[in-house]
């Protein structure tokens, strides 16, 4: 099979970039529009020394052209994909939406890879809800009755662009929410540190539930089943507390190092919510490029 | 104004740090009362954290944000009513509106020394609603004094009427802070604070350096009642004051009798201890002191250890989770 789907990418800024980088590697996609609002970026210039085609004209580059690409990132911001949406949605367009805009269908591929692309528009929730949702959802396959989880995560400060400042609540709104739909929980809290420290720090994650008596064996062996699904698709994905009980807490901790692509390999939280877009786009060209074949 | 200070009092918020943000309703009503009538500025409350910090990772506190703010409200008439709000943990619609309606007179958004684009939303939306509204920036100890005015003026540029640095793990030296807060007064436009912990048993004499340097917002708690080794003693803070002739408008035999009170009201005072000199030397945030204590006792490892391999790693409050991992890491390499 050496025929690719065609991909477009909106924004231009570390997501964008480092999905871009990620594209140049699959064997089922190729990007064929690079479209944002200032050609000066350093990820517009990276761009096009890689020789791919780049617009300053963002969501219009697509709208003038629509037979340029197949499958839509957008990796804008919450408020942008909002508008964006619908028309991407009239265009026919397969959209994956980077952004906490939380209108598609969430997917932690992990979890719920074949249910979302059946949809149109699937949301990645936030770097936070990939590396934490799949531990959550462990967790409460062996213990449904779990009511309250929380999670918190530690990113270094470099790696977070100036839009995941400006979204801090959003990001925080959207990732309670898939906690809650993934782990059926009631109540679902979400908590993030960026860290200043230099060296940078690696993405850190800690899962934590309130429950009485935890089947720590059970609950471990669902957390590694899930985690090696994950080390598929993130390959710097790892468990470094295990499962750890004190006073009523239940604690999970895991470590997310990144591939290096666009940003160095600390920015683990860059990687995993790019790396899970990716395996999303990919299943999605598999079925259609299957179906497509003579 | 030059001669000014404005008192700015963190026993109810800081303070739960030290009894793991068990604040009473009680507690709350009566040390209110005589704060408000001895004068103090500002009488912040609240989880240790903050707004929307009560957790499994930091601690449950018992009352929530809402009764808090609530109680304290009633019984502050001129004391402004303050809380801490830390983007990353409160948010604007989940928590700050509800506090505004709760009748909050001052909000410190406050981010890590590096993270001021973090607080955009916060601090403008205070300013829409009218309130007044500081910036803080956490952990000033990791940043030189250039690259915190710029985290300064990108607050101020967002609304902040005023900006306090935060010595978050009892760091600095008076000479650290001279040069910040010097730096930061010919730089901006608005009233520059500071925050001390007494880690290094420094907390007086880098508040004096502050307003000698120009700041006119000083933090203090009653006997210094805050995380870890506490915060500069308020009553303290204003006799100093009023020694080198700068006016806090607090009433100082009010303050005394307040610390006369403190121990009974709160049970715990603060000390400076091995593990918290440890933890000023190591740059490593005051508040850790409990969960570092549980966790040695638990794995049975020397917590000045998992001191300075929490600052070798440069954590910052709201890490709490990597205590535990520290900590196991040692027990581990123990048992080698």
């Amino acid at each position: 099979m050496n025929k690719k789907l065609r991909v477009g990418i909106i924004g231009t800024g570390n997501i964008g970039t480092d999905l871009l980088i990620k594209i140049q590697r699959s064997q089922f996609l190729e990007c064929s529009i690079f479209t944002g609002r200032n050609l000066a970026s350093s990820g517009m210039s990276r761009a096009a020394s890689m020789g791919i085609r780049i617009s300053d004209e963002g969501i219009d580059a697509i709208i003038n052209e629509p037979g340029l690409c197949d499958i839509v990132f957008d990796a804008t911001s919450a408020r942008s994909h909002l508008s964006h949406a619908p028309i991407l949605d009239k265009l026919g367009k397969f959209v994956i939406d980077m952004t906490p805009a939380k209108i598609g269908t969430l997917c932690v591929p992990a979890v719920n890879l074949e249910e979302a692309v059946e949809s149109r528009n699937v949301n990645m929730i936030t770097c936070g809800g990939q590396a934490s949702i799949p531990i959550a959802y462990a967790i409460t396959q062996v213990h449904p009755e779990i009511e309250y989880i929380e999670t918190v995560s530690t990113i270094s400060s470099r790696s977070a662009g100036p839009a995941t400042r400006i979204n801090i609540d959003e990001y925080i709104g959207t990732t309670e929410k898939g906690l809650r739909i993934f782990s059926g929980v009631k109540e679902a809290k979400v908590m993030l540190n960026l860290n200043p420290a230099n060296p940078a720090i690696d993405m850190q994650t800690t899962v934590m539930a309130e429950i009485a008596n935890p089947n720590l064996k059970q609950i471990t062996i669902e957390v590694e089943k899930i985690v090696q699904k994950i080390q598929r698709y993130v390959p710097g994905y790892n468990i470094v507390v295990l499962p750890t009980y004190d006073n009523n807490r239940l604690l999970i901790t895991v470590r997310v190092q990144g591939l290096g692509d666009y940003l160095p390999k600390f920015a683990g939280n860059l990687d995993i919510i790019n790396c899970a877009a990716i395996e999303v786009a990919e299943r999605f060209a598999q079925k259609n490029l299957m179906r497509n074949e003579p | 104004m030059s001669s000014q200070v404005l008192l700015y009092d963190v026993t109810l918020r800081d303070g739960s740090h030290a009894i793991r943000h068990q604040l009473t309703k009680e507690q709350i009503i009566e040390y209110a009362q005589m704060a408000d009538n001895a004068g103090v500025g500002v009488v912040e409350v609240g989880h240790g954290i903050g707004l929307g910090a009560s957790s499994l990772q930091i601690g449950k506190s018992l009352l929530s944000d809402e009764e808090m703010l609530r109680i304290a409200r009633e019984h502050l008439n001129k004391s402004l009513l303050g809380i801490h709000v830390v983007p990353g943990y409160a948010t604007v619609s989940k928590d700050i509106s509800k506090a505004i309606d709760c009748g909050v007179d001052v909000v410190r958004v406050a981010a890590q020394c590096t993270e001021a684009d973090t607080t955009e939303q916060h601090i403008s939306y205070v300013r829409e609603k009218g309130r007044r509204v500081y910036g803080g920036l956490m952990m000033a100890h990791m940043l030189s004094p250039e690259l915190l005015v710029q985290e300064a003026l990108k607050m101020e540029s967002y609304g902040a009427e005023g900006i306090t640095i935060l010595d978050s793990a009892g760091a600095f030296l008076p000479d650290d802070v001279a040069e910040r807060v010097k730096l930061l007064t010919a730089s901006l436009k608005i009233p520059v604070g500071f925050h001390a912990h007494n880690n290094l048993g420094l907390a007086i004499a880098n508040s004096l350096a502050a307003v000698k340097a120009g700041a006119h917002i000083i933090d203090g708690s009653i006997c210094g009642f805050g995380g870890g080794a506490g915060n500069a003693s308020i009553e303290l803070l204003a006799a100093v004051f009023e020694k080198q002739g700068f006016e806090t408008g607090a009433h100082l035999y009010k303050l005394l009798d307040m610390a006369d009170r403190a121990e009974e009201l709160f049970k715990v005072l603060p000390k400076i201890t091995s593990s918290s000199i440890v933890s000023g030397m190591s740059g490593v945030v005051s508040v850790f002191s409990k969960p570092v204590a549980r966790a040695a006792e638990i794995y049975n490892v020397d917590p000045r250890d998992i001191y300075f391999e929490l600052g070798r790693r440069g954590a910052i409050a709201g890490q709490e989770d990597l205590i535990i991992e520290v900590a196991q890491q040692l027990a581990g390499k123990q048992s080698e």
